[in-house]
């Protein structure tokens, strides 16, 4: 069929089974907007910062398994992007980004709003392409959808010149994604998987490492059912919270530099570490040398180079995660497995000894509570999605997570900013779920822009605001480790947040007690409106347990060694 | 980790890597850039078309401990248009260099030592000539140090092409 390059994309779009796309318009992808607003196929929500929308792709995908879609123009609209996908790279969330760029006829002479988008993108994304001819725009679209969704995701970033998109051409998407140079592992080595499977029956102290991979791959129920069958426990990493579920007498918490107590003994003590789609982050291992270090390493994950990056692995796996449990849980059927009793009563013993706790107060809101509190009143109705600092690791600890993707988290990048418009993509994502940001006082203010698109795109996000005055967790590292010199963390200038979020047409509360909290967020749930609930915690609640920079994980801080 | 495994040790070695890549605008920045950005040493660079094909070879020169060299050639294999990464065992590699030299030397002593390491004089006009060589990089190497007494004028080297033998 004829059309413009722009129709071919919209088209493309309209193939993939696109129902949203977050963007900004400008110059050069003008021709895009026109087909945009032309077709009913997919909704646009206008963010009213491109990073926004980016994360906002990542909200969505993060929380539904499809790919994320973001659309922003040239030059600044594309900077703008970076952030997201960097971010995105770092948490491998499948995206497609696709940008205008300056005509064919401009690229090289530094033309208005003109950058190397694919110059910058290129150490940040997956894969991308400046497409230089209108045949190439069918292929390259389906190729980008299919590079972000299978291996290990990441987005994918598409640039198109604006004459491109003006252009006539033949579109047709019928012909099939032929990457002769790509083809990721999907199928195990079924003999490294009997070695391993072997390993795993002679073990004495075998744990379950979860990571991100697991949710990526959607084998959360492999996973339980693995653990179940033999017995074994599991701990698990920061983006894969969820997966095991909160309630599961298998699950000993997250490791890590704020992991439950239980969860980094288990780590420090096992004899073989099961790694399921985890990386060795450094803020999971602490000092590398001493991580697990009584323990031989099964590695499986699809990216070949995650294994022996970090740790020498004994037992490499390449392959799905979801597959190779699958077959994981058919040899193990016919195996005999030790008994892992007395292992999983000594990491009962160590949750008992130092469960993962806070002090409550009776006169202050201490920040942990609110989390606690949301998990009791909404439970698995909510989707929770952070911003990065204190109140992220506080989510990731006390809230009740009973599925995977319900937890929506920037984790290799820490990107400040992130929960505000994540949460809009989870709430445009998931109806039928409430999207609540857990945020503090710090984070808020970087995409505070969004709630503008809430209140258009009427999306009912709660963002809760556990408000310190601090940027909180630099000011535990500056009082730990600076002689307390707080520089620049001391946030005595704020806004009124309820005047604010009222401003852009939103239901704004401030609370200073539980009491209040607990009417404020019942209101907000029924409001189905954007909202915000700032809550004045303590402030200077520290994060525990802590593993110090270039420590070992069982050199953990805990409640009571800080106090003194 | 297990203490008593030492599959991984420190030492430092040269490795020469080959790569198959779909020739497209960016591919080279891929490369260089994914180099660069992991902190991985090149040495040396040579690209060209593989006849008939879609595809480019580039021969990499690199240094690094076993760990280095394997994730080097791990993230390479990541990069979409790359189609095959070769770490090389048992290769034939050759240099080529170029020198110009003023006229007003010992032509017949230059000529003498260029055939010496496979190489002769391929030019000359009334103020220089210029010498070409081509052999192993260890004696393009030697080649260019003998030749320093003759001061050279430039000298330019090709990189390292090589071939699994």
């Amino acid at each position: 069929m004829k059309m413009t390059g722009a129709k071919m994309v919209t088209e493309s779009l309209h193939e993939e089974g696109v129902d949203v796309v977050f963007g900004y318009p400008g110059g050069a992808i003008m021709n895009v907007y026109d087909e945009i607003y032309k077709q009913d196929n997919f909704q646009h929500i206008l963010t009213r910062h491109e990073q926004a929308a980016i994360h906002a792709a990542e909200g969505y995908a993060k929380s539904t398994g499809k790919v994320g879609v973001a659309i922003v123009t040239s030059g600044p609209g594309f900077t703008n992007a970076v952030t997201g996908l960097a971010d995105a790279y770092m948490d491998s969330i499948p995206l497609v980004v696709i940008s205008g760029q300056v005509p064919t006829t401009i690229i090289g002479t530094d033309g208005f709003q003109e950058i190397d988008a694919i110059g910058i993108s290129r150490p940040c994304t997956k894969h991308n392409y400046l497409i230089n001819h209108i045949d190439d725009i069918a292929r390259v679209m389906k190729e980008a959808f299919h590079i972000a969704s299978t291996g290990r995701p990441g987005p994918v970033h598409v640039d198109i010149p604006k004459d491109i998109t003006a252009q006539m051409g033949i579109f047709d998407y019928s012909k099939p994604v032929d990457l002769p140079t790509y083809k990721p592992t999907v199928n195990y080595n079924k003999r490294q998987l009997k070695k391993a499977m072997e390993a795993i029956t002679k073990a004495k102290k075998p744990l379950l490492y979860v990571g991100g991979g697991a949710v990526l791959a959607n084998c959360s129920e492999e996973i339980r059912e693995f653990s179940k069958l033999t017995n074994i426990p599991a701990v698990e990493t920061l983006m894969a919270r969820g997966v095991m579920g909160h309630d599961n007498k298998m699950f000993f918490g997250m490791l890590g530099m704020h992991g439950e107590y239980a969860a980094n003994m288990a780590a420090h003590e096992t004899d073989l570490l099961i790694s399921l789609g985890a990386r060795f982050d450094d803020r999971v291992t602490g000092r590398l040398d001493q991580f697990a270090k009584k323990a031989k390493v099964i590695h499986i994950d699809i990216d070949p180079a995650s294994i022996d990056k970090l740790v020498d692995t004994n037992f490499p796996i390449v392959g799905d995660l979801k597959v190779t449990l699958k077959g994981m849980l058919e040899a193990a059927s016919e195996l005999k497995f030790n008994d892992y009793s007395n292992w999983n009563d000594l990491l009962l013993e160590y949750r008992e000894k130092q469960p993962l706790r806070f002090i409550d107060s009776s006169e202050t809101i201490k920040p942990q509570w609110p989390i606690v509190r949301i998990g009791e009143l909404l439970g698995d109705k909510a989707i929770v999605s952070t911003d990065v600092g204190q109140h992220q690791m506080w989510a990731a600890q006390f809230y009740p997570f009973s599925r995977p993707r319900q937890f929506v988290t920037s984790g290799g990048l820490g990107t400040m900013g992130f929960g505000l418009p994540a949460a809009m993509g989870v709430a445009r994502g998931n109806p039928d779920k409430i999207s609540i940001n857990i945020t503090g006082d710090g984070s808020i203010l970087m995409n505070i822009q969004e709630l503008m698109t809430c209140v258009e795109s009427k999306l009912p996000v709660i963002n809760v605001i556990l408000n310190n005055n601090y940027l909180g967790m630099v000011r535990q590292w500056q009082t730990m480790f600076y002689g307390n010199r707080l520089s620049e963390t001391v946030l005595d200038a704020q806004p009124n947040f309820q005047m604010l979020v009222e401003a852009f047409g939103g239901v704004g509360y401030k609370v200073k007690t539980k009491e209040e909290f607990d009417a404020a967020l019942k209101d907000a749930v029924k409001q189905k409106k954007v909202a915000m609930i700032e809550v004045i915690v303590d402030r200077n609640e520290d994060v525990l347990p802590m593993v110090p920079n270039g420590h070992a994980l069982n050199e953990m801080t805990l409640i009571g060694d800080t106090d003194a | 980790m297990h203490s008593d495994n030492h599959y991984y040790d420190k030492e430092i070695t040269r490795q020469v890597i080959s790569v198959v890549v779909l020739n497209e605008n960016n591919a080279l920045s891929r490369i260089v850039g994914l180099f660069s950005a992991r902190g991985y040493n090149i040495d040396s660079l040579t690209v060209a078309p593989v006849e008939g094909s879609d595809y480019s070879r580039m021969t990499i020169v690199t240094t690094g401990d076993k760990r280095v060299i394997s994730q080097i050639v791990k993230q390479l294999n990541k990069l979409i248009p790359i189609l095959k990464v070769n770490e090389h065992k048992d290769v034939i590699e050759k240099d080529t260099v170029l020198m110009k030299f003023s006229i007003d030397n010992n032509l017949a002593d230059i000529d003498v030592i260029a055939k010496t390491y496979h190489g002769s004089i391929q030019d000359v006009t009334d103020d220089a000539i210029i010498v070409s060589a081509t052999d192993s990089a260890a004696r393009i190497a030697n080649f260019i140090s003998v030749m320093q007494k003759y001061k050279p004028l430039e000298i330019v080297r090709s990189g390292i092409v090589a071939i699994e033998r």
